[in-house]
C-alpha cells in the first residue's frame, strides 16, 4: 500500500501543529494581561507610528522572487534525472547537458543585465 | 495491509513520533545553553553559571519566563496571521524530523523497528527541501502581519535570502543524488558504508561546502543573519513578537539548526555509519548494542556541526545585504550547477 508509507509524516506534522497550537495557547491564558493604548502600538523607536508599514517596497525583492520561480522549477526537473541517471545514459547527459547550458547562458544574461544588482 | 499491521505501524509510529518531538525540545533548549556557554568560552566570560549545575537549567528557567510574559499582539496587526506564523515556523521545524534516521534497525519481538520516523521513504530528500520552503512562510507572515516597518523589512530579507540559497541547496544535492541515485535517506547512508573514506565528503566536496553555506543562510545564522541584524532592524521579524510566541522562533531557528547538521552530517558523513566497516565491532545487525554504537557515531558528527555553527556565529561578522545576495547568485548558484554536470558527466564517462 502506497499510502501507508506517508502516514508517518501527516502524524509528525499534525503532531508539530499540536505542540505549536499548545505552547501558542498556554502563552496567551498564562501571561499577564494589562492592556494599555501605549502598549499595543507597534514599535516604531519610541515614536508614534507614522502611517502604514505595508507600503511598495524594493523592486528587487520580486526580481529575486521571479528568478527563484524559474531556477527552482529547473532543480526539480533535475531530481529525477539524477535518480535515473544511470539508466539514462549518454543520452540523458547529453539533453540535460544541453539544458544546463542554456540554463547557465540565462544566468549569465541575467546577471550581465543587472538584474541581480543591489546597489 | 491488513489491520494488525496497520495497528502495530500506527503504535510504532505514534511512539517513536512522541519521543522525537520531546527530544526535538529538549535538544533545542540544550542548544541556546551550549551557545551561551560557547560563546562565553570564546569571550573569556563565565556564561549562565547560577539556574542548575554549570548553569544547565538556564533555558528552562528561560522558558517559563517566556511562558509568565505579557503576550502582546499590537493593535494594528492581522491578528490571526500574527498567530499563524510562529505556530508555522515550529510545525515545519518539527515535521521535518519525520525522514531522519538515527540509527539502522533494531529487531524487536520479530519486528524490524527502525530508528527513525519515516527513514525509508522513497522521497526523502525532496520531503527536506519542501519543509524547509515552507519555513519561509513562517518568516514572511510575521514580518508582514506585524504591520511594522521593521518587521517588514525583516521578512522581506529574510524571504529573499532563504529563497536564494534554497536553489544553491537543491543544485547540491543533485550531486549526492547523483552519487547515490535515490532520494531515501537510508539509501543515500547505505551508499557511504565501509571505512570512512567512502563518505559523501570525499567525492563531493564542492556540494558539501555549497550546502554547509547554503544551510547557515536557510536558518538564519550569522554570518547570514541580516534579517534580525539588531543594529539596523530592532530585532527583524520578531520586533512585535512577545511571550512564547517570540520563544516559539527562538525554539523553531535551533531545531532547524540541528536539523541542518543532522542533514549535513547524513549526507555527506555517513550519517550513523562508523568510520570503520561495522563488521569490525563483531556485532550482529538488528542488536541494541550495534544500534547504540550507530546512534552515538550520528550523535556525535551532529554535536561536531552544531559547534561549527556556533562557533561561526561567534567569530565571523555579519554579511552586507549586496554582498550576501551576490554570493548566493553569482557564486554558489552557477558553482553548484557547474558541480552537478561535472559529477554527472564523470559518472557517465567512468562507468562509475
Amino acid at each position: 500500500m502506497i499510502i501507508g508509507e506517508y502516514i508517518p509524516l501527516f502524524i509528525m506534522v499534525i503532531l508539530g501543529f499540536i505542540v505549536g497550537a499548545m505552547f501558542m495557547v498556554l502563552s496567551e491564558v498564562l501571561g499577564a494581561r494589562r492592556k494599555t493604548f501605549e502598549k499595543e502600538t507597534t514599535y516604531e523607536s519610541g515614536m508614534i507610528p507614522v502611517g502604514s508599514a505595508r507600503e511598495r517596497f524594493s523592486i528587487k525583492f520580486y526580481m529575486v522572487a521571479v528568478s527563484f520561480i524559474v531556477f527552482d522549477i529547473e532543480v526539480v526537473f533535475m531530481y529525477p534525472w539524477a535518480v535515473q541517471l544511470r539508466e539514462l545514459g549518454v543520452q540523458g547527459l547529453v539533453a540535460m547537458s544541453t539544458f544546463i547550458v542554456i540554463l547557465l547562458a540565462g544566468l549569465y544574461y541575467e546577471i550581465k543585465k543587472g538584474g541581480l544588482k543591489w546597489d | 495491509m491488513n489491520t494488525a499491521n496497520i495497528t502495530w505501524m500506527l503504535a510504532e509510529t505514534g511512539i517513536k513520533a512522541f519521543v522525537i518531538v520531546n527530544i526535538i525540545l529538549v535538544m533545542a533548549s540544550a542548544e541556546v545553553w551550549l551557545e551561551r556557554k560557547v560563546c562565553a568560552w570564546i569571550q573569556k566570560r563565565n556564561g549562565p553559571n547560577r539556574v542548575g549545575p554549570f548553569g544547565l537549567l538556564q533555558p528552562f528557567a528561560d522558558v517559563v519566563k517566556l511562558f509568565m510574559k505579557e503576550d502582546i499582539i499590537p493593535a494594528a496587526a492581522s491578528k490571526n496571521f500574527h498567530r499563524l506564523a510562529p505556530l508555522l515556523s515550529l510545525m515545519m521545524a518539527v515535521a521535518v524530523y519525520a525522514v531522519i534516521p538515527y540509527a539502522n534497525y533494531v529487531d524487536v519481538m520479530g519486528h524490524r523497528v527502525y530508528l527513525g520516523i519515516a527513514p525509508n521513504l522513497n522521497i526523502g530528500l525532496l520531503y527536506i527541501l519542501a519543509m524547509t520552503t515552507l519555513g519561509v512562510y513562517g518568516i514572511t507572515l510575521a514580518g508582514w502581519s506585524s504591520n511594522n516597518k521593521y518587521s517588514l523589512l525583516g521578512g522581506l530579507r529574510s524571504s529573499a535570502q532563504m529563497i536564494s540559497y534554497e536553489l544553491s541547496m537543491g543544485m547540491a544535492l543533485i550531486g549526492v543524488v547523483l552519487v547515490s541515485g535515490t532520494l531515501c535517506l537510508n539509501g543515500v547512508i547505505d551508499k557511504q558504508v565501509g571505512w570512512f573514506w567512502h563518505w559523501n565528503v570525499f567525492c563531493q566536496p564542492i556540494a558539501f561546502i555549497i550546502f554547509t553555506v547554503a544551510s547557515f543562510a536557510e536558518t538564519n545564522r550569522a554570518p547570514f543573519d541580516l534579517p534580525e541584524a539588531e543594529p539596523e532592524l530592532v530585532g527583524g521579524f520578531n520586533t512585535e513578537y512577545s511571550g512564547m510566541k517570540f520563544g516559539m522562533f527562538f525554539l523553531a531557528e535551533y531545531a532547524n539548526m540541528a536539523t541542518a547538521s543532522c542533514f549535513i552530517a547524513i549526507l555527506f558523513f555517513g550519517g550513523w555509519q562508523l568510520p570503520f566497516p561495522q563488521e569490525m565491532l563483531g556485532l550482529k545487525d538488528g542488536s541494541v548494542q550495534l544500534a547504540l554504537a550507530q546512534f552515538s557515531s550520528f550523535f556525535i558528527k551532529m554535536l561536531l556541526f552544531i559547534f561549527f555553527f556556533i562557533w561561526v556565529r561567534w567569530t565571523v561578522p555579519r554579511f552586507r545585504y549586496d554582498q550576501l545576495m551576490s554570493l548566493g547568485w553569482k557564486i554558489l548558484l552557477p558553482l553548484s550547477i557547474l558541480n552537478a554536470l561535472f559529477t554527472a558527466i564523470a559518472i557517465i564517462v567512468f562507468k562509475l
